[in-house]
C-alpha cells in the first residue's frame, strides 16, 4: 500500500497527491511516469511524476478528473492509500545544454513540464515557458513555473486572464522573432501538441511531445500503448512517452485514445449511480 | 504383471455448450474412483521410461504406486520432491510430448494419464491435507539472493533457495505474482486460486515477495549486487509481443494476445464493469497463430460472446504447436480453424476500427530449420475475411529492459540471455538466469526446472563464500 502523505486541490477538477513511494523516488527523473491502481477492482492508469523528494521518499502526482479512476482518486484524502504504484516508467526527458528551449504546457500539464523546465534550467539553458489554459480558474503553478524559467507567457482561450488565445500564437511569434530557439517541448492534450508541432514544423525547430495513449501495464508487455513514429510502431511506455512531434501519426493516436469511450461511459455511469452523484455534479 | 488395460479413464469436463460461455475450469478433475482406476493401469515398468520424459524427472511410477495404495501424503511428497508446482503442471504440461509420450502404453495408444493423476494428488493435498506441510527451511545461512520475476522459473528458484536457508527477495513488476500463470493462461484452464496457493506456499517458506517492482527501473541488477545481495536469479520471461509489421496493424480492434489476455485474465475484464478494465470485443474474431497462446485467446473470445472465432494459421493442423488437448477443447467449443492462411493486411473503417483482414492462401514446401514444412504464399490467392477484432498470437521475445540495464550480460540475436544449460549461470559473475528469458517461450515445467537447477548452482556458489 502506498500512503497519500498530502493532498491539495489545485483547481476545481485538478488535484495533487504526495505519495509515499521511496523506491520510486530514489530513481525518478523528469519526464517519467507511474502506473497506479486504486483498489483490487480498479484499472491501472498512468500519471506523470510531477515532483519527487528522495529524502522524504515521496512522489508528487497531479491529475485531472476525467473518468471513473480519476474521480475515485479525487475522493481519497491524506492518510488513505493506493493499492499499487509502479515506477518510474518510461524514458526520462533528454536533458542537455541545448541553448534556448521553449516549454509549452497545455492545461494541467504545467505539472508535467515543471520538472523538465527545472532540469533544463539547471543545465544552463535559457527556458521560455508558455502556459495555456481554457480560462483563469484552471491556472495553477504559474509562480512555480516562472521560478524555473527566464520568461513566462500565459494565455487563456477566453481572455479571462493574461493574453487571450491559444498557446500556438505566442509560440509562432517567438519563432518568427530574432530569438534563436534550439528546441521546443510541448506537453498537454493531444490536439494541442499536434498543433504545436504543426506550428514549429515550418521553422524546423526540434519539437518534443509527450504522448498519452491508453496503457495497461506500462512496462512494454502488452502493446496497448503503441504509437506510430515516422511509420514505425513504438511502445510509448517503453520507447517514450516523449517523441519527435513531426514524426507522430496524430490521427492514429487520437483514434486509439477513443477505443473505449463507450465502456468508459458505462463504467462512469455505474460509479456515479453507486455514489449517488449525477452528471451535473461533476 | 498386471493385465494390460488400454482404456484411459476419461477426464470429466464441463459440456462444450455450457463452458463456451463461462470462465470456470473446463476439466473438472478425477474423483477418487477414477483416479484409482487410472493409476491401476500403470505397469510399474522396471525400466521406468516415463521418468526420462519429465523435464524435472518426477518419480512417476513411485507417486502412482503410492496413489494406488491410498497413501496420498506419500504420493504428494514424491511429487513435491521434484516439482514445486504439481497442481499447475498437472493441468498445463504438454504431457503428450513429454512424460506420456514415452510411457510404454503410448505405443498401443493409451499412455497412463500422468498429468491428470498428478493434478489429482496435488488438488487433494491443497484441499484436504493440513496446509502446515511446508518444510522447515535449513538454518539461515546469512546469504541473500534476489530473484527477479515471479513466473514458474522465479517461484521454483525462490522456493528452493529459501529451503536451503538463504534469505530470498522475489521482485515482480506486476501487481500479482505468477507471471504468465496469472496474466496469460486463462482461469478456465488454470484457476487463479491455485496459482495463488503456490505463491502463498513460496512466501510461507520465508521468501519476501515485492510486487510493483520493475528491476532496471528501480534498482538495476548491478545495484542489487552492490546493495547486499550475494547473487541474482533472472526469471523475467519473454513478455514482449511479436507483431506482424503489416499495414493496418495499429487499427482499433487489433490486439496483441498479451494485451487481450492481460485485460481478460489479469484485469478481469470479463467481470466489467464490476472490475473497471474494459475490453472491446466484436462479433467476428480472428486469432493469428497456432500455439497455446492462440488457443487461449480464441477460447477467451468465444467466452466473451463473440459469434464466430477463427484461428488463422499459416501451416496445417499437424504443425500446430499448441497442446493437443486444448486444440480438441477449442474445436468442441466451436472455434473454427483456417489452416494454410496468412494475413497480408488489415482493413479499417473511417473510425480506424478493423473491419477485415486480407489473407493469402499458403502451401507447404520443403522442410525449414525447424524441421516443419515451410509455408509459401500461393500467388494471387488473396481473399478477405470479415472480422471486427483481430488478436495477434505469434509469440513473444524477452523484454529488453534487463539486458539494457545490466552490464556484462550476453544476449543472442533473439534477445534471449545466454546461460549455461545445466547451471543457469550467465557470463556475468553472481548472475544466473532461467526460463523463457533464456529459451524464449517454452513451457511451465521447463522454466521451473531451470529455476531449480539454478537454485542448486547458486547454493553451491554461496556455500563457497565466507
Ligand atoms: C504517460 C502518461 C502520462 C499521463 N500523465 C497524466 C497526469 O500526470 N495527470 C493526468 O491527469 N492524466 C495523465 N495521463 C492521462 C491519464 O492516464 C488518464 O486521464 C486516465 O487514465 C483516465 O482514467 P479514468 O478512468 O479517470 O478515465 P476514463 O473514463 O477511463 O478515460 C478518460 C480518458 O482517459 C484515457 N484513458 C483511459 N484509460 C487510460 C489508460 N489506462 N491509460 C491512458 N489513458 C487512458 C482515455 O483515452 C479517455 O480519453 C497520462 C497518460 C499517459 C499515457
Ligand atoms: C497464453 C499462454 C499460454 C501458455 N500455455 C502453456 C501451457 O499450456 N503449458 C505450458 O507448459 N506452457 C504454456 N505457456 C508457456 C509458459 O507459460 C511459459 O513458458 C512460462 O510461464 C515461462 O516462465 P518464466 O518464469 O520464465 O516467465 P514468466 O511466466 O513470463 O514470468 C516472468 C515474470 O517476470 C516479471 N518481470 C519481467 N520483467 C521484470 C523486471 N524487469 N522486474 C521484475 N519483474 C519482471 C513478469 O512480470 C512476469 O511475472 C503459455 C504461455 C502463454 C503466454
Ligand atoms: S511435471 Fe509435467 S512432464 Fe513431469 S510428470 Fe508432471 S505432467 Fe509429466
Ligand atoms: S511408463 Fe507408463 S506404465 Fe510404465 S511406469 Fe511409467 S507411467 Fe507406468
Ligand atoms: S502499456 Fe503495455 S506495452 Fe505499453
Amino acid at each position: 500500500m502506498y500512503k497519500i502523505l498530502f493532498k491539495q486541490d489545485l483547481v476545481p477538477n485538478v488535484h495533487l497527491f504526495k505519495i509515499e513511494a521511496p523506491k520510486v523516488a530514489k530513481k525518478a527523473q523528469a519526464g517519467q511516469f507511474v502506473v497506479i491502481r486504486v483498489d483490487e477492482k480498479g484499472e491501472r492508469i498512468p500519471l506523470t511524476i510531477a515532483d519527487w523528494k528522495q529524502e522524504e521518499g515521496s512522489i508528487t502526482i497531479v491529475f485531472m478528473e476525467v473518468g471513473t479512476t480519476t474521480h475515485r482518486l479525487a475522493l481519497l484524502q491524506a492518510g488513505d492509500s493506493l493499492l499499487n504504484f509502479v515506477g518510474p516508467l518510461g524514458l526520462p526527458t533528454h536533458i542537455e545544454h541545448f541553448g534556448t528551449v521553449v516549454c509549452v504546457a497545455g492545461g494541467f500539464a504545467v505539472a508535467t513540464i515543471m520538472p523538465i523546465a527545472r532540469a533544463l534550467k539547471e543545465k544552463g539553458n535559457k527556458v521560455i515557458a508558455m502556459l495555456g489554459a481554457r480560462n483563469k480558474d484552471l491556472i495553477f503553478w504559474e509562480d512555480q513555473l516562472r521560478s524555473v524559467s527566464d520568461q513566462l507567457i500565459v494565455t487563456t482561450n477566453d481572455g479571462s486572464y493574461a493574453r487571450k488565445g491559444l498557446v500556438t500564437e505566442p509560440l509562432k511569434e517567438l519563432l518568427e522573432s530574432d530569438e534563436r530557439i534550439d528546441r521546443v517541448i510541448a506537453i498537454g492534450p493531444s490536439l494541442m501538441m499536434k498543433f504545436c508541432a504543426k506550428t514549429t514544423e515550418p521553422f524546423g525547430v526540434k519539437t518534443i511531445v509527450s504522448l498519452n495513449p491508453i496503457m495497461v501495464e506500462g512496462t512494454g508487455m502488452c502493446g496497448c500503448c503503441r504509437v506510430s513514429i515516422g511509420g514505425v510502431t513504438k511502445f510509448a511506455c517503453m520507447d517514450g512517452p516523449e517523441f519527435d512531434g513531426y514524426q507522430v501519426d496524430w490521427d492514429l493516436l487520437l483514434a486509439r485514445q477513443r477505443i473505449y469511450l463507450e465502456e468508459e461511459k458505462i463504467s462512469f455511469e455505474q460509479w456515479q449511480s453507486q455514489h449517488g452523484i449525477s452528471l451535473d455534479d461533476v | 504383471m498386471p493385465k494390460l488395460n488400454l482404456k484411459r479413464e476419461p477426464m470429466p469436463k464441463q459440456e462444450p455448450k455450457v463452458r463456451r460461455r463461462n470462465f470456470n475450469e473446463v476439466a473438472l478433475g478425477y474423483d477418487f474412483k477414477q483416479a484409482q482406476a487410472e493409476a491401476n493401469r500403470c505397469l510399474q515398468c522396471p525400466k521406468r521410461p516415463c521418468i526420462k520424459g519429465c523435464p524435472v524427472g518426477i518419480n512417476i511410477p513411485g507417486f502412482i504406486k503410492a496413489l494406488t495404495e491410498g497413501n496420498m501424503l506419500e504420493a504428494a511428497r514424491i511429487l513435491k520432491d521434484k516439482n514445486s508446482l504439481p497442481a499447475i503442471c498437472g493441468r498445463v504440461c504438454p504431457q503428450e510430448t513429454q512424460c506420456e509420450a514415452v510411457c510404454v502404453l503410448a505405443k498401443p495408444g493409451a499412455p497412463v494419464a500422468i498429468g491428470r493423476l498428478e493434478r489429482y494428488v496435488a488438488d487433494w493435498q491443497r484441499e484436504k491435507a493440513n496446509s502446515s506441510s511446508a518444510p522447515t527451511p535449513l538454518a539461515p545461512t546469512g546469504k541473500r539472493v534476489a530473484v527477479v520475476g515471479s513466473g514458474p522459473a522465479g517461484l521454483a528458484a525462490a522456493a528452493d533457495l529459501a529451503k536451503m536457508g538463504h534469505k530470498v527477495t522475489l521482485f515482480e513488476a506486476l501487481h500479482v505474482g505468477g507471471g504468465v500463470l496469472v496474466y496469460g493462461i486463462p482461469e478456465f484452464r488454470l484457476p487463479k486460486d491455485i496459482v495463488q496457493a503456490e505463491i502463498d506456499y513460496v512466501t510461507s517458506l520465508g521468501v519476501e515477495l515485492q510486487l510493483d517492482s520493475v528491476i532496471g527501473k528501480i534498482d538495476t541488477v548491478d545495484e542489487l549486487l552492490t546493495n547486499g545481495y550475494n547473487a541474482v536469479f533472472l526469471g523475467t520471461g519473454a513478455g514482449l509481443p511479436v507483431l506482424l509489421n503489416i499495414p493496418g496493424e495499429n487499427l482499433g480492434g487489433v490486439y496483441s494476445a498479451n494485451e487481450f489476455l492481460t485485460r481478460v485474465n489479469l484485469m478481469k475484464a470479463y467481470l466489467f464493469p464490476e472490475y473497471d478494465t474494459p475490453l472491446r470485443l466484436g462479433k467476428r474474431v480472428a486469432v493469428i497463430g497456432g500455439g497455446n497462446v492462440a488457443m487461449d485467446s480464441a477460447r477467451c473470445a468465444i467466452r466473451f460472446g463473440a459469434q464466430e472465432v477463427y484461428v488463422v494459421y499459416r501451416r496445417s493442423k499437424e504443425e500446430m504447436p499448441a497442446r493437443q488437448e486444448e486444440v480438441e477443447n477449442a474445436e468442441e467449443e466451436g472455434i473454427q480453424f483456417k489452416f494454410l492462411t496468412s494475413p497480408k493486411q488489415f482493413l479499417g473503417n473511417a473510425q480506424n476500427w478493423v473491419i477485415g483482414m486480407e489473407c493469402y492462401e499458403m502451401e507447404l514446401g520443403e522442410p525449414d530449420e525447424s524441421g516443419r514444412r515451410r509455408p509459401i504464399v500461393k500467388p494471387r490467392s488473396e481473399f478477405i475475411l470479415d472480422v471486427d477484432v483481430v488478436i495477434i498470437a505469434l509469440g513473444t521475445t524477452p523484454n529488453p529492459l534487463i539486458a539494457a540495464t545490466t552490464k556484462g550480460l550476453e544476449t543472442t540475436r533473439w534477445g534471449t540471455v545466454t546461460a549455461n544449460e545445466t547451471t543457469g549461470k550467465t557470463v556475468k559473475p553472481k548472475v544466473w538466469a532461467g526460463g523463457d528469458i533464456v529459451t524464449g517461450t517454452a513451457t511451465v515445467i521447463s522454466a521451473m526446472g531451470a529455476g531449480k537447477r539454478a537454485a542448486a548452482s547458486i547454493d553451491t556458489y554461496l556455500k563457497g563464500l565466507h
